[in-house]
């Protein structure tokens, strides 16, 4: 089984040449799109790397530092028998372990599979089955291992990583803010998509992050960065009934690429049932 | 568990030899390479790729027929557009909807931006570390900070262009069935004229600097299969056409193209004509549509030393850097004769169907088809991506290109196989829907 080295923490170190703290990025099932957003720090990149050492970083480089790391960046989540047992020798290996994006944080669109029978999506997608060893459900890394902070988006947003990454070099709590969608709207003067043109808008229940993008592309928010920390889907999910949405629409809107986080997920039970 | 991307190294056991590259660095995605040498001959390679399924075909059942742009963007962070143009093209196929030819050149533009910035990372940050005797573009970046530094400002030039039309680089927000959310104002498109302006110099010099690597001399013969539109290069559409002489419409392509499933990978491996590989991507676009860049690329091309048709994998990173070229000259092309649209979209109502959308990610071909029903639920959805048509070629390459370096030191070896696989940037998390290299000798 393929699989990134993982060594024990305290099996090497690097002597006292490197003192940079040491960054490893580690992927489980997701799309490379949160780990690509260190890339994209197009302007910050080799400052980035000349203050930390990049130690473990397969989409990046071949060259392989041994752990233990001081802060890994986990992106993906749990699919596999063999993932779920990786994960525990990364969080092994790692000083702090922040997860990066809404597959590591929530599930991702793969936890879709949480709600329907894993053997008949082998079956949609494969002629072989047997071949292909995966878990019933998709899960957060936080279900397995202790994690230190949860960074989230589909996909991240690369200020909050620069951000974050900062945060943690230098021992402060990160600066990100748990309010909604709704509050970066107001402070960039978009008028109010829902409010103003009957949107179906997921923003006051989103966490912030994105610097809410799609209001200002006339869209409505569709809750890309999952729930804020003081959601009420409850409420909106009224709100949307209100507009006219069907009842298995508003299961849908709430079951996308956060479908597993807690509070979208009940809100998604509540509205498949009326649906009936 | 073996360590990544670090070669474990192979082991001599009287004729039988494995060599066995246990996670394949500078990829997206997870994959391994195992090869088999008996008696001094490679009897064997598999390109092992088990990055976690995630079975995007099978929880697209059930969903809208507006949800594919975005549902299908998270297949890939380095390819969204891709998948979204893919997507729309197919749906608004099943609803018997055009969209207009505004619309459909945003799109370009859009889609322009994604080779330049998915090129520009594969060729500076991921494969030129290969040829110039690096483990990274970091450590490039201590020797020549300039060629990374060029590199990064190209890259930020194709995700501007993502930030303006996409709201974002990596999955963007503005795309829909049926064409926008919201249509670019004049002011920002000045702005990315602008940024265009300074990245086409960066492009031209680094079709300079990839046509004087060192190139291994090694050749293929393979199909190429790749779009051919009615003019231009092709990017977001045209008919499939193959070098064996094949032309069909995306409609047909299920009746040429057939995927079958192999133990080593959790990538279907397609077929032409039921049994032939082929090949998809820059080399086999370049093949077939040399004739239709613009006179720039072309020039660059030409100084490059390309001719009309290239066989040598690792030069696919100079054809890569020619269409970073067209892309940045096509993009400025595109807003130099912008007019505006009636509206951003066109209203797209279901109906019961099937459509079919391919366009050409940076990679290669890209497929999707959706059953819809009267509703426009989706009941079934078919998706093609570029990696998993190129598998079986891959592994007949590295087959003839492992034989000719049996002699080389197991650390050597992995590290050129490396090489050679990174020829064709593969994208695992697209194929699963990467890479560890064992050479077993019997």
């Amino acid at each position: 089984m393929a699989g990134p080295g993982v060594s024990a923490a305290g099996e090497a170190s690097e002597g006292a040449a490197s003192r940079r703290p040491k960054l490893a990025v580690w992927k489980f099932a997701s799309c490379d799109g949160c780990q690509l957003t260190l890339l994209n720090c197009e302007d910050e990149l080799l400052t980035v790397a000349s203050e930390i050492d990049i130690a473990y970083f397969p989409e990046a480089t071949r060259a392989v530092v041994a752990g233990p790391y001081d802060l890994s960046l986990v992106e993906g989540s749990i699919t596999t028998p063999g993932d779920a047992e990786r994960i525990l020798q990364v969080r092994q290996a790692s000083r702090r372990l922040v997860t990066i994006g809404a597959c590591a944080t929530a599930g991702g669109i793969q936890a879709l599979r949480n709600f329907a029978d894993v053997g008949e999506f082998l079956s949609a997608v494969y002629a072989r089955p047997e071949y292909i060893e995966t878990l019933a459900d998709s899960t957060a890394i936080a279900a397995h291992v202790p994690v230190d902070f949860e960074l989230h988006g589909c996909p991240i947003d690369r200020g909050q990583l620069l951000a974050v990454l900062a945060a943690f070099l230098h021992g402060r709590k990160p600066p990100i803010p748990g309010y909604s969608v709704c509050v970066e709207c107001k402070r960039r003067g978009t008028v109010c998509v829902m409010v103003a043109h009957g949107t179906p808008c997921l923003g006051p229940v989103t966490h912030a992050g994105c610097g809410a993008l799609c209001p200002s592309y006339g869209r409505g928010c569709y809750g890309c960065f999952g729930p804020q920390d003081t959601p009420n889907a409850a409420s909106l999910a009224g709100r949307l009934a209100f507009l006219g949405m069907p009842g298995r629409d508003v299961s849908r809107v709430f079951r996308t690429f956060n479908a597993a986080a807690p509070a979208f997920l009940a809100e998604s039970e509540r509205h498949r049932e009326d649906a009936g | 568990m073996t360590g990544g991307g670090a070669p474990a190294g192979g082991n001599g056991d009287g004729g039988r030899m494995t060599l066995h590259v246990p996670m394949l660095a500078r990829v997206e995605g997870e994959a391994s390479m195992h090869v088999v040498v008996e008696d001094g001959q490679v009897s064997d390679v598999e390109l092992r790729i088990f990055e976690p399924p995630r079975f995007f075909e099978a929880l697209l059942r059930g969903r809208a027929f507006t949800e594919p742009p975005d549902i299908t963007a998270r297949i890939c962070g380095i390819c969204p557009v891709a998948y979204q143009m893919s997507a729309c093209q197919a749906i608004e196929d099943a609803c018997g909807v055009t969209v207009p030819q505004p619309l459909q050149r945003l799109r370009r533009l859009l889609y322009c931006g994604e080779w330049i910035e998915s090129h520009a990372l594969h060729i500076y940050l991921l494969h030129a570390p290969d040829f110039l005797g690096y483990e990274s573009a970091i450590d490039l970046a201590r020797d020549r900070r300039d060629l990374v530094e060029r590199g990064l400002r190209l890259k930020k030039a194709g995700n501007a262009i993502l930030t303006v039309l996409g709201g974002r680089p990596i999955h963007p927000v503005n795309v829909r069935v049926g064409g926008f959310y919201r249509l670019p104002t004049a002011e920002e498109l000045r702005g990315l004229r602008a940024t265009l302006a300074d990245a086409l110099p960066d492009a031209l010099a680094t079709v300079d600097l990839v046509a004087g690597f060192d190139f291994p001399d090694f050749t293929h013969d393979f199909e190429y299969l790749a779009l051919r539109p009615a003019q231009g290069y092709p990017i977001e559409a045209g008919q499939v056409v193959t070098s064996g002489g094949l032309a069909f419409p995306a409609a047909e392509f299920d009746a040429h193209v057939t995927e079958e499933q192999v133990r080593h990978s959790h990538a279907l491996h397609a077929r032409l004509r039921g049994t032939d590989p082929y090949l998809t991507g820059p080399l086999a676009r370049y093949a077939l549509n040399s004739a239709a860049l613009s006179p720039l690329a072309a020039q660059a091309a030409r100084d490059a030393g390309l001719g009309g048709v290239c066989r040598n994998p690792f030069r696919s990173i100079i054809v890569r850097a020619v269409e970073v070229t067209y892309a940045c000259d096509e993009a400025l092309r595109i807003i130099d004769s912008w007019e505006g649209a009636a509206a951003p979209s066109v209203p797209v109502e279901p109906r019961p169907g099937t459509g079919c959308g391919a366009t050409e990610a940076p990679r290669g071909l890209l497929y999707h088809r959706y059953q819809l029903a009267a509703d426009g639920t989706i009941t079934d959805a078919r998706i093609v991506p570029p990696t998993s048509q190129n598998q079986i070629s891959v592994e007949h390459d590295l087959r003839a290109f492992v034989q000719a370096r049996l002699g080389l030191p197991p650390d050597e070896l992995t590290r050129q196989c490396e090489q050679a696989i990174r020829n064709y940037d593969p994208c695992i998390s697209c194929a699963t829907h990467f890479l560890d290299l064992t050479v077993e000798h019997r």
